[in-house]
């Protein structure tokens, strides 16, 4: 078994000073493995975004240790922590975080472009990515001129524009409706049969289900961690595509 | 991520934040464009004033009587003037021109009236020492002076109105009643004053005074020193001979003669004018600064929004070198721009005279100009994104 992809051990983040201290994360341990997918799940404010900051090497915790493919992450340079934002991860903010007065194919790009991929080939790929979320026709559009859910298929097609060995998903799915959600999820476990490593924030219980391992966090704490099906083994929701399209496709014509 | 491709970001930044790019650059272009203007405009009219004073000669002084009402023992005459040639007391005399002047002349030809500002009465020197030469035809001869003969040198003004399209030269005119022969034109003048410089004529001394002033005082006598650096001396000497024909006390303070010293004047002009530019260039350093204050106004109102684009840019991977460096190209290209452009207003601006004065460009102040606006510029607009790029990418993410 190589090393895992994420490993954390006793990760606390605590917020402020004195009275208005918020302790987001009380001590999270959490081993994920190579081409694991797993959901995160626990009631708004139970501490899951500023864990998966953590985990994208966004933020640093206030304790405790955190290895990316066995590299402590605390110990990284500024320029190596790029790296690994550039080349290793992919993370979808809950709140899109799109550049704005900036053409939605120009946002997918700008990954590859500090990735150092040739423009032709960048704009090949950004829209590739695009027409993998169904947005290929809105390529040119700007943010403001999208709505919310196709502003975080843009973002999803950001995050899968560099094919990262980890992916980090903060609600990807919130403003989605069924059948977009069920579009990117498909994107989802397509990646995660082909041996790609997922963690991915939801509210929604059906996609929770479509995971391979289920994590619920309650008060900044770990409380249930299950695995729902094996690690080695495409996701139930790769195994039944063609059923699932027709299922999706079958109540959307209703 | 090559150079070139920073660049095109920075460009492509630009041109995402059209007002913002705008309206720095105004900010610039302002403080630019004043600096260079006003300190043109203070430079311009110091050096029209000290044309005006090198027009009147630097190495001549000229007497002037300051007695009023002409009373004959205050009163300079042609034999005071015949007295300042002298070998012996007064050694660094070049030329002595004593001058009698008319300024209600008219002048006729063909039935054509002409009235002439200055209707000059001389010696052949006054050409030299009033560094006014002809520019056509000849000057006067010491014979014509001695002879009274009536011929005249005309200005610029005085030929293009009264002889359009004609050599006004061998051609007679009448001035009060009396015939004259034009023998040349005077080379242009710049007049900087109000009256025309070049609206004037000038006749021998003898002719003049018989014919329109009478024999009575001079206006004033020019004396030319025989160098620029003995002008001093030449006004003691002067000074010793007249108060011996005038009879001054030595000790009084009043004579009733003035002497005018181009060269001193010109030296208290230029220092007034030195104080003038600088007075202007304060002005213009403060309308800078406030453009400053402007440009640093709308980057930092814009850091917000630059600060979650930083993070953006982070999060995907952005090392901090190329984020720095794609925020200080955009800030130069914007400094350079506005400073550019503003330097193309000042020149545009200076073709026009301001407030009366020719504005003469000062080559220092388009390099202080631009180099302060593309200072400030880069270190409000790179200032802001160095600090961002140094935050962690969710603290710029979040920032308020
Ligand atoms: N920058 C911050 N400063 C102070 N407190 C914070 C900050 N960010 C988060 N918190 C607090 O930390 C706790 C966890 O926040 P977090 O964003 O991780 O919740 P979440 O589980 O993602 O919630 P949701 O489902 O609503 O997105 C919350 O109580 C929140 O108020
Ligand atoms: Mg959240």
């Amino acid at each position: 078994m190589s090393r895992p992809v994420l490993e954390v051990t006793d990760l606390k983040k605590i917020y402020g000073q004195g009275e208005a201290t918020v302790h987001a994360l009380r001590g999270v341990s959490l081993t994920v493995e190579r081409g694991d997918y797993v959901a995160i799940m626990g009631s708004s404010g139970s501490g899951k975004s500023t864990l998966m900051n953590i985990l994208g090497a966004l933020d640093t915790p206030s304790s405790g240790r955190y290895l990316l493919d066995g590299v402590d992450v605390s110990r990284l340079s500024d320029g190596q922590l790029a790296l690994a934002r550039n080349r290793l991860i992919g993370f979808i903010f809950q709140a899109f975080n799109l550049i704005p007065r900036t053409s939605a194919v120009a946002n997918v790009e700008l990954p590859l472009a500090y990735a150092g991929v040739k423009p032709k080939e960048r704009r090949r790929r950004a829209m590739a990515a695009l027409d993998v979320v169904g947005l290929a026709d809105r390529a040119g559009h700007e943010p403001n001129q999208l709505s919310g859910g196709q502003q975080q298929r843009v973002a999803v097609a950001r995050a899968l524009v560099t094919e990262p060995a980890l992916l980090l998903a903060d609600e990807p799915t919130g403003n989605l409706d069924s059948k977009s959600t069920d579009d990117v999820l498909q994107v989802f476990d397509d990646l995660s049969a082909a041996g790609r490593t997922i963690v991915i924030i939801t509210h929604e219980k059906e996609v929770g289900d479509r995971a391979k391992r289920l994590i619920r966090l309650v008060d900044g704490g770990i409380v249930t961690d299950a695995r729902q099906s094996p690690l080695h083994l495409p996701p139930v929701g790769a195994a039944r595509v063609a059923h699932g399209r027709a299922m999706v496709a079958g109540r959307h014509t209703r | 991520m090559n150079f070139f491709e920073v660049i095109r970001f920075s460009l492509r930044g630009l041109s995402a934040n059209k007002l913002r790019s705008a309206l720095t650059m105004l900010g610039i272009l302002i403080g630019v464009a004043a600096v260079i203007l006003l300190v043109a405009v203070g430079n311009g009219s110091a050096k029209a004033i000290s044309d005006r004073i090198e027009a009147l000669g630097t190495n001549t002084i000229t007497v002037m009587s300051t007695g009023r009402g002409g009373s004959s023992s205050t009163s300079l005459t042609k034999d005071m003037a015949d007295a300042l040639v002298d070998e012996q007391m007064a050694p660094d005399v070049k030329s002595v021109s004593p001058v009698v002047s008319s300024s209600s002349a008219t002048m006729t030809y063909e039935g054509t009236d002409h009235s002439v500002a200055t209707f000059v009465g001389t010696t052949p020197a006054w050409f030299t020492a009033s560094t006014t030469p002809v520019e056509r035809g000849s000057a006067f001869t010491d014979d014509d002076v001695a002879q009274g003969r009536r011929v005249v040198v005309i200005g610029k003004t005085v030929a293009e109105e009264l002889f359009p399209g004609v050599d006004p030269i061998g051609k007679q005119v009448t001035v009060g009643g009396a015939l004259f022969t034009i023998v040349g034109v005077l080379a242009d003048k710049s007049s900087t004053g109000f009256d025309d410089a070049n609206d004037r004529a000038v006749a021998p001394l003898t002719a003049v005074q018989q014919v329109l002033t009478g024999y009575g005082a001079l206006t004033s006598i020019i004396v030319e020193a025989a160098d620029p650096d003995r002008v001093d001396a030449v006004q003691g000497q002067v000074a010793t001979i007249l108060n011996q024909k005038l009879d001054v006390d030595p000790s009084s303070t009043s004579t009733p003669y003035r002497i005018q010293n181009a060269s001193s004047l010109l030296e208290t002009q230029s220092q007034t004018a030195a104080t003038f530019t600088t007075l202007l260039g304060a002005v213009a350093a403060i309308s800078l600064l406030v453009g400053g204050i402007g440009i640093t106004n709308i980057m930092l109102v814009t850091v917000t929004e630059r600060t979650r684009e930083i993070g953006i840019r982070k999060a995907l991977g952005a090392p901090r070198r190329v984020i720095l460096t794609q925020f200080l190209i955009e800030a130069s290209l914007l400094s350079v721009l506005g400073g550019a452009l503003g330097v193309a207003a000042a020149l545009i601006g200076s073709q026009f005279s301001i407030v009366g004065v020719k504005p003469v460009i000062v080559p220092s102040s388009i390099g202080y100009a631009v180099g302060v606006s593309i200072a400030i510029g880069l270190f409000f607009g790179g200032l802001p994104a160095a600090r961002a790029a140094r935050l962690r990418p969710i603290d710029a993410l979040r920032y308020e």
